[in-house]
C-alpha cells in the first residue's frame, strides 16, 4: 500500500513575494491563493477549466488555477490580478476596461485582464481577431465581449502611444 | 507523490493498488477530480521526472517527442513545424492557450478522448509510442494504442513515455468543425497522403483519419482504398463520398450530421493535401 503525503511544504513566489506554506496535497492553486493567501481577486467559476475566471500566470504563462494543485507550484512564480495592479490607481488595461465599460458584473474581469496582459506582452498591436482568439477561453456570462475587445484595443493603443509608436 | 525517476513511477504503478492515477498536465484529469467523477487515492505527479519533455530529431528524419511536452511547445517548436507540420497544426487546435500551456502530449494520448486532435494526428502520422512498465519497455503503434472510448493499450502498471513520429511528407491537411474556438471537435479530419507521380488525385500512401466520429481516431479505409486504387474517374468528391463511419449521436450533433461533416471535411483536407504536394494541379 502506498502512503501518499497528506501535507507538503511549498515555497513559491506570488506577485514578487516569497511565500512558504504547508498545504494539503489536494488544495487547488485557486483555493490556496484565495483562502490561504487571501488573494481573492482570482475568481473561481466552473472549477473544471472551462470558464477561465481563475486564470493566473505561472512562470509567465497563463494557466487555470483551478486545474493546478498548490503543491505543484513549489519553486514557481505566480502572478495574480493583484500582482498586475499598481500600488495606487489602475494599470492601463484596468483603466481601459473602465473607460470602455468592459465589465458588467466583474466576475470574469480578473481572468480577462490576466490573459490580455499575456497577449499584449507577446503582441503589442493585436487585431480584433487576435484579441478574440486570445480571449476565447474566457467566458463572460454577461456577454459583454464587444466592449472587452475594445478595451484591449485601447490599452494596446495607449501603450504604443506611451512608447511613441504610431497607433 | 512526486517521484524523480521513471523507475520510481513504474514502481508506484506496480504496487498493486488500482486506485493510482498519473498526473501530467492535469487538463483532463483535474476536471474529472473536481467533478468527483474520479476519486483516486493516490496521484503520481510526473512533472518531477526529468527527461520527459524533450523534442529530438530521429536519424531517419522523424521526431522523438517526450510525454511531458506541452501543447504550446509542440505547436511552436521549429523542429515540429519543419518535420511534422501536421502535428504542430493539430496542437494549435487543442483547447485555449491556458490549457495548451499545461496540457501534455502524453496526457492527451493516454486520456484518449475520441474527439481530441492529437490522437488522430499521431494515427495519421503512423507514430509509435514507447510504453514503460513493470515488465520493461515496449513499442505500440498509434493505431493499436487507441482501443475505444478513453481506452488504450496501456496496462495498469505502464506509462507512455515517448512518441516516435516518422518523417512526414508534404501532402497533409487538417480541418475540424467546433461550436466555439477551443472546443472539442464536433468532427474533424486529417489527411496524410503521398500522391502517385504523374497523377492528379491518385495516391500511393493514404491516411484519412477522422476524430469526433467514433469511439477512437477512425481511419476511413474505404475512402483510402479508393484513393489508392486504379479506379477510372477518381476525384476528390468520390473519395469524400466513400467515407463511412459510425459517429456518436448526442446533444451537440446528430450522427448523420457528423457523417456529413466527415465527408465534407475529407474533401477539404484531401484538397489541401494534394495542393501542398509539389507539382500537383489543383482541382
Amino acid at each position: 500500500m502506498i502512503e501518499p503525503a497528506e501535507r507538503m511544504a511549498i515555497r513559491l513566489t506570488v506577485n514578487g513575494r516569497e511565500v512558504a506554506r504547508e498545504v494539503t496535497a489536494r488544495r487547488s492553486l485557486a483555493d490556496f491563493l484565495r483562502d490561504d493567501l487571501m488573494l481573492t481577486g482570482t475568481h473561481v467559476g466552473c472549477e473544471h477549466g472551462v470558464c477561465g475566471a481563475c486564470t493566473v500566470l505561472v512562470d509567465g504563462r497563463s494557466a487555470r488555477s483551478c486545474l493546478l494543485f498548490a503543491v505543484q507550484l513549489d519553486g514557481a512564480a505566480v502572478t495574480t490580478i493583484e500582482g498586475l495592479t499598481p500600488p495606487t490607481g489602475l494599470s492601463p488595461l484596468q483603466q481601459a476596461f473602465c473607460d470602455r465599460h468592459a465589465m458588467q458584473c466583474g466576475f470574469c474581469t480578473p481572468g480577462m485582464i490576466v490573459v490580455s496582459t499575456e497577449l499584449l506582452e507577446k503582441n503589442p498591436a493585436p487585431t480584433a481577431g487576435e484579441i478574440r482568439e486570445a480571449l476565447a477561453g474566457q467566458l463572460c456570462m454577461c456577454t459583454g465581449y464587444v466592449n472587452i475587445v475594445k478595451a484591449v484595443e485601447q490599452a494596446a493603443a495607449t501603450a504604443r502611444g506611451a512608447r511613441g509608436e504610431a497607433s | 507523490m512526486r517521484p524523480h525517476t521513471l523507475a520510481d513511477v513504474v514502481k508506484l504503478l506496480s504496487g498493486g493498488d488500482p486506485d493510482v492515477k498519473i498526473l501530467a498536465g492535469g487538463q483532463s484529469l483535474v476536471p474529472m477530480l473536481n467533478l468527483r467523477l474520479l476519486r483516486p487515492a493516490v496521484l503520481v505527479d510526473l512533472n518531477g521526472v526529468p527527461g520527459l519533455d524533450g523534442i529530438a530529431p530521429d536519424a531517419g528524419g522523424g521526431l522523438s517527442i517526450g510525454a511531458l511536452v506541452r501543447h504550446a511547445d509542440l505547436m511552436a517548436a521549429p523542429l515540429v513545424i519543419e518535420r511534422a507540420p501536421l502535428l504542430a497544426e493539430a496542437a494549435r487546435h487543442v483547447g485555449h492557450a491556458a490549457i495548451r500551456h499545461r496540457g501534455t502530449l502524453g496526457g492527451s494520448l493516454a486520456h484518449a478522448d475520441p474527439a481530441a486532435e492529437l490522437p488522430a494526428a499521431l494515427v495519421a502520422l503512423d507514430a509509435r509510442f514507447v510504453l514503460e512498465g513493470g515488465k520493461g519497455r515496449r513499442h505500440v503503434s498509434a493505431a493499436d494504442f487507441f482501443q475505444g472510448l478513453l481506452t488504450t493499450a496501456l496496462a495498469p502498471d505502464e506509462i507512455l513515455v515517448e512518441a516516435h513520429v516518422p518523417p512526414q511528407g508534404p501532402g497533409w491537411g487538417f480541418a475540424e468543425i467546433v461550436r466555439r474556438s477551443g472546443d472539442f471537435a464536433v468532427a474533424g479530419v486529417i489527411a496524410h497522403v503521398r500522391r502517385r507521380p504523374g497523377s492528379v488525385v491518385r495516391c500511393d500512401v493514404a491516411r484519412l483519419v477522422g476524430f469526433g466520429v467514433g469511439d477512437r481516431p477512425v481511419r476511413f479505409r474505404a475512402a483510402e482504398d479508393l484513393l489508392m486504387s486504379d479506379d477510372d474517374g477518381l476525384s476528390i468528391a468520390r473519395v469524400a463520398g466513400a467515407v463511412t463511419c459510425d459517429p456518436p449521436d448526442d446533444v451537440h450533433a446528430s450522427a448523420d450530421y457528423r457523417r456529413h461533416l466527415a465527408r465534407i471535411l475529407t474533401g477539404d483536407v484531401l484538397g489541401h493535401a494534394l495542393g501542398r504536394t509539389d507539382g500537383a494541379r489543383r482541382s
